[in-house]
């Protein structure tokens, strides 16, 4: 979230869409109830069902799954069209009025300039800005912006961001909305203009915010969805505004924390891009990744990705302490360099390939995740080993005696699995980070029972093992192993407070703040990521969390519930990241002035008298950078604007969102038939990916969701929730159901060119047929709650079959997300 | 005085009851609803399902000196948290059963290959056997270098999941401890 859940309460308008609060985030959804009571604000819910979010909209339109990029370009389209746009906030604080390449090419026929057919990937050199000093790129030097960027403030130039974007959406109009979508025109006209009506006039007060989660994510283009999104709220003025901003309620308690500390193979903690084999050393890396400004010559760019060496040093001596040395360039070999994909979905490809010899999972259920679930359940079959820490049985660790296994395939199943007892989230402490950035600590309230162990402990003593072994007998490139600095007071299980602190960061050196004057001593924690240094006197695990354990204490653990603006800022409450500041990009919540675009929800604005900014909520911004300066807002890009255009490598497959159809398809885009997907989405290519076609029976949308009563493949194991809902069930429209001759409690058989699924029927009106480019279209929707281990599986009182085997491996180029929603299906009978 | 059952019931906070009875039942009936949870001990934690991350309050008895073991008699929302206020879903209501429930997996285990059943594994030796096939298996598929002679330092024979409820201290420790090994298939479900 750029902003937060209690700050929903000031918005003026919502655009929930891609996303169920109502049922799946209940206790949040309370301040989107709130924002409606106190402000009388309106609600737009577009969701494939009517669910129980739609139930307290103003206004509800059903759109067929993956539809998203046509509905919110003809938003876009609209806001253009009716100049319902922040005339102010887009000249200054968005890259509309920058001027692109003359080369740029937009897809009217489902390509951007540079598409290269048989690596099914762009050269994205002509994705860029014009330079104001007529500077060419030498000839085979690597594209980069330029540093004085050629504009037109009156954005009239054909050239310029706002022109390229008004003609990329001309031709989502209403008519081509309602065939791609399913929306009759009327409808979404009426939504357009609700959505759009706070900036009638060009009136700045008002705000509306977006809210998404994995609607929006689980698509092979769902990153563009979500830009989409965030272009339409930096057209309106939202972004960096109470009320505004884009909004992710993501799933999980702690993914928002797992994202920020880098599980996952693309990044370093804090964002840092990894390391590639083309950068020589530790100098090349930094090259590569730490940005330089580049900006209109008369504006100011903070560029903060300029410190990015600071925190990268930092990182490499929090983890290899005295063995990272300048002349070593931080014992950058130690990190492994990687230049491919290592997503979720290519580890169990790569097992099934034979590549992927062992897997260890903490808490993560792969065979009922998906995509695909039996080709990840064949792939662990050919594992040498697997590793399951978890708190109660479940499908992976039991993979080898899944449905279907028989005895005698049972014995050639080579995989040895080791199933540890783990801790449940009540028996460890540590912090979570909620989606609105609140890092949070939790006590321990109970040790683990029975022999189950803390998962630090388990981790710390299978690491400390296999470094035992490589001291005593050597092996491959021991180094990093063996250098990993693991100096807790109890190496076995290291305190969390302990491995916080190195999060937080603390000096090595002495090291001094030029503008404060102020001295953080040698051994004590820095007050923040200002105080880092990339000459080694500073180590910090994850620079984005700096500030968050500083020498007064673990500032996460705070418990000041007062609310002194009334903004919902809570600022002594836990603490967020960065630097406590609760709504991202707030200067954007000021005129180029310096001045509240709404007196009465003033966030932060600036004091002529200090010469700083100041306010209510802790400036993310240089504090000192007068308003006269035209420091842009969106201080982590180098151009210090909102992008509306993404240049460069920012994205796989546009600069600009284009409509594409999910792989499986029930239509050809009416767009560009012949580029019915997204041109950069590759197929996978094993014996067990295949993809089905309508004209192979597959015609229903699938989509696959989450309920209320239910929490992913865990609460299956939990009395109370089983007694609420029971059993699988998969939803169908009444009409789909009359068809087939299926009534509710039915059981039916849902198949897809992957695998199928055994459920009763749930006939409902809560999903109507819709009109999809002239052809009537069924979708359906299945819960995935449920598997082969859990309280009624055990009992044998469901058919132990798992909803992601009917899901299809293919990612999003750009996150790598599988496409959850939105693939075809047949139903019968079963 | 003579007062039905259902009079007295109806009566609520009426004088009549106070006077009839002599006191006022009111403090009693507080008193009852506070018994369960007026010895325990409060631990603030955080909801471990959504991402709205609602504050609730673990009770336990027993004082948690030592070689006590404190047992959880009953969790709730917190009041004072400034997201939920004190509420909680259909989920976060039954984390007491998440807590107390009798299928949680209590010792290690080990499934041998081609077999056919779980046997019981002591720690110290699953901890011996998951080290010496890491070991192993990082040993035999390292790669140094790529085809071009560039020094990679990948491990791409082993992959990490890590999952939803994961802390920040100890995805960390994930992070420090794989990426040490050469770990490149460093995921978690934050990805899906």
């Amino acid at each position: 979230m750029t902003n937060g859940w209690v700050d929903i309460r000031n918005t003026d308008m919502m655009l929930i869409m891609g996303g169920n609060p109502a049922e799946n985030h209940p206790c949040g959804f309370k301040w989107a109830i709130e924002a409606k009571r106190q402000r009388n604000a309106q609600m737009i819910v577009v969701d494939p069902r009517f669910t129980r979010t739609a139930a307290t909209a103003d206004m509800f339109l059903q759109i067929r799954a993956g539809a998203d990029i046509a509905f919110l370009g003809g938003v876009l389209r609209y806001a253009i069209e009716n100049q319902r746009v922040a005339k102010e906030y887009l000249v200054n604080f968005t890259n509309a009025a920058f001027i692109v390449n003359e080369n740029f090419k937009l897809p009217e026929d489902g390509l951007f300039s540079g598409f290269n057919e048989t690596t099914k990937t762009y050269d994205r050199s002509t994705w860029n800005y014009d330079s104001a000093d007529h500077i060419q790129p030498a000839a085979g030097a690597p594209a980069a912006l330029p540093a004085n960027i050629s504009m037109d403030p009156t954005l009239e130039h054909p050239r310029c961001v706002y022109q390229l974007l008004k003609q990329q959406y001309s031709r989502y109009t209403p008519e081509v909305v309602e065939r791609i979508t399913g929306i009759p025109k009327d409808q979404f006209l009426k939504a357009a203009d609700l959505f759009t009506s706070i900036r009638r006039d060009g009136a700045m007060t008002m705000t509306a915010t977006i809210i998404y989660a994995v609607g929006w994510t689980q698509h092979s283009f769902g990153t563009q969805i979500i830009r989409t999104a965030a272009m339409l709220q930096l057209l309106l003025g939202n972004v960096g505004r109470a009320g505004g901003g884009v909004n992710a309620l993501r799933g999980h308690s702690n993914i928002q924390g797992a994202t920020d500390v880098a599980g996952i193979f693309d990044n370093l903690p804090g964002y840092l891009k990894v390391p590639i084999p083309a950068d020589k050393d530790f100098d090349g890396w930094m090259a590569r990744i730490t940005t330089k400004p580049a900006k209109p010559h008369d504006w100011d760019s903070f560029n903060y990705w300029s410190n990015t060496p600071k925190f990268a040093v930092s990182l490499l001596k929090a983890m290899y302490g005295d063995a990272a040395k300048k002349e070593n360039g931080w014992a950058y070999d130690y990190l492994p360099k990687v230049d491919r994909e290592y997503s979720w979905a290519h580890i169990f490809d790569d097992m099934y390939k034979g590549h992927v010899k062992g897997l260890i999972a903490f808490g993560m259920n792969a065979v009922a995740i998906g995509p695909n679930s039996s080709k990840n359940i064949d792939a662990l079959k050919k594992a040498d080993f697997l590793v399951v820490c978890d708190i109660y049985p479940e499908e992976t660790s039991d993979f080898w005696k899944s449905p279907g296994v028989s005895p005698e395939e049972m014995k050639k199943i080579p995989t040895e699995v080791y199933r540890l007892p783990g801790a449940g989230f009540a028996e460890k402490d540590g912090t979570f980070v909620n989606s609105a950035r609140w890092l949070q600590w939790k006590w321990a309230a109970v040790p683990p029972p029975g022999d189950a162990k803390l998962d630090q402990e388990i981790l710390a003593r299978i690491f400390l093992k296999v470094r035992e072994l490589y001291r005593k007998e050597g092996g491959q490139f021991p180094d990093p192993i063996l250098n990993l600095s693991w100096n807790y007071t109890i190496p076995e299980n290291p305190s969390l407070a302990e491995v916080a602190r190195e999060l937080n960061g603390r000096a090595l050196a002495d090291v001094e703040d030029k503008a404060s004057g102020q001295i953080v001593k040698a051994g004590q924690q820095v007050p923040g990521f200002a105080f880092l240094r990339d000459d080694g006197s500073t180590l910090c695990g994850n620079w984005i969390w700096s500030g968050s354990w500083p020498e007064a204490g673990p500032l996460m653990q705070r418990r000041v519930p007062d609310d002194p603006s009334g903004l919902g800022i809570h600022p002594g409450w836990g603490w967020s990241w960065p630097m406590n500041r609760r709504v991202l990009y707030n200067r954007a919540s000021c005129d180029v002035a310096g001045k509240p675009w709404d007196p009465s929800r003033k966030q932060i604005w600036w004091s002529e008298g200090a010469k700083k900014w100041v306010g209510n909520d802790v400036p993310d911004f240089k504090a000192d950078s007068p308003p006269k300066d035209h420091m842009g807002p969106f201080i982590m890009n180098p151009e210090g604007v909102g992008r509306l255009f993404a240049p460069l490598a920012a994205f796989a497959d546009g600069p600009f969102p284009e409509f594409y159809e999910p792989m499986e398809s029930p239509i050809a885009n009416p767009l560009h038939p012949a580029r019915s997907n997204n041109p950069v989405v590759k197929k996978y290519t094993s014996e067990m990916d295949k993809y089905g076609t309508p004209a192979e029976g597959y015609t229903i949308v699938c989509t696959t969701y989450r309920l209320t009563e239910h929490y992913h493949y865990w609460t299956k194991n939990n009395p109370m929730n089983v007694q609420l809902v029971p059993e699988p069930f998969v939803e169908l429209p009444a009409e789909l159901a009359a068809d087939l001759g299926i009534k509710g409690g039915d059981h039916v058989k849902v198949t897809s060119a992957r695998s199928f699924y055994l459920a009763k029927a749930m006939v409902t009106r809560r999903i109507r047929p819709m009109t999809i480019d002239g052809k009537k279209v069924y979708q359906i929707g299945i819960p995935i709650h449920f598997g082969y281990r859990g309280i009624q599986e055990d009992l044998g009182k469901t058919s132990r079959s798992l909803t992601n085997s009917l899901s299809p491996t293919v990612t999003d180029p750009n996150s790598y997300t599988p496409e959850f929603k939105g693939f075809l299906v047949k139903v019968e009978k079963a | 005085m003579d007062v039905t059952r259902r009079a007295f019931l109806r009566a609520g906070n009426g004088a009549i009851v106070a006077s009839a009875l002599g006191f006022n039942l009111h403090r009693a009936y507080a008193q009852s609803r506070q018994l369960k949870i007026a010895r325990t001990t409060e631990t603030r934690s955080t909801c471990p399902y959504c991402s709205v991350s609602c504050g609730i309050i673990i009770h336990t008895l027993g004082d948690k000196a030592k070689n006590v073991t404190p047992q959880v008699v009953h969790v709730e929302g917190d009041p004072d948290h400034p997201i939920n206020r004190g509420t909680l879903c259909p989920k976060g209501s039954s984390l007491y059963q998440d807590i107390l429930n009798e299928r949680r997996l209590l010792k290690p285990q080990v499934r041998r290959p081609g077999s056919d059943h779980w046997e019981d594994i002591p720690w110290d030796q699953a901890f011996e056997e998951v080290a010496r096939h890491i070991k192993k298996t990082r040993d035999e598929t390292f790669i140094a270098t790529d085809s071009q002679g560039r020094r990679v330092n990948r491990c791409e024979s082993i992959a990490w999941n890590g999952g939803c409820t994961d802390t920040n201290e100890f995805n960390y420790l994930v992070v420090k401890t794989m990426r040490s090994l050469g770990v490149t298939y460093l995921e978690n479900q934050a990805r899906v």
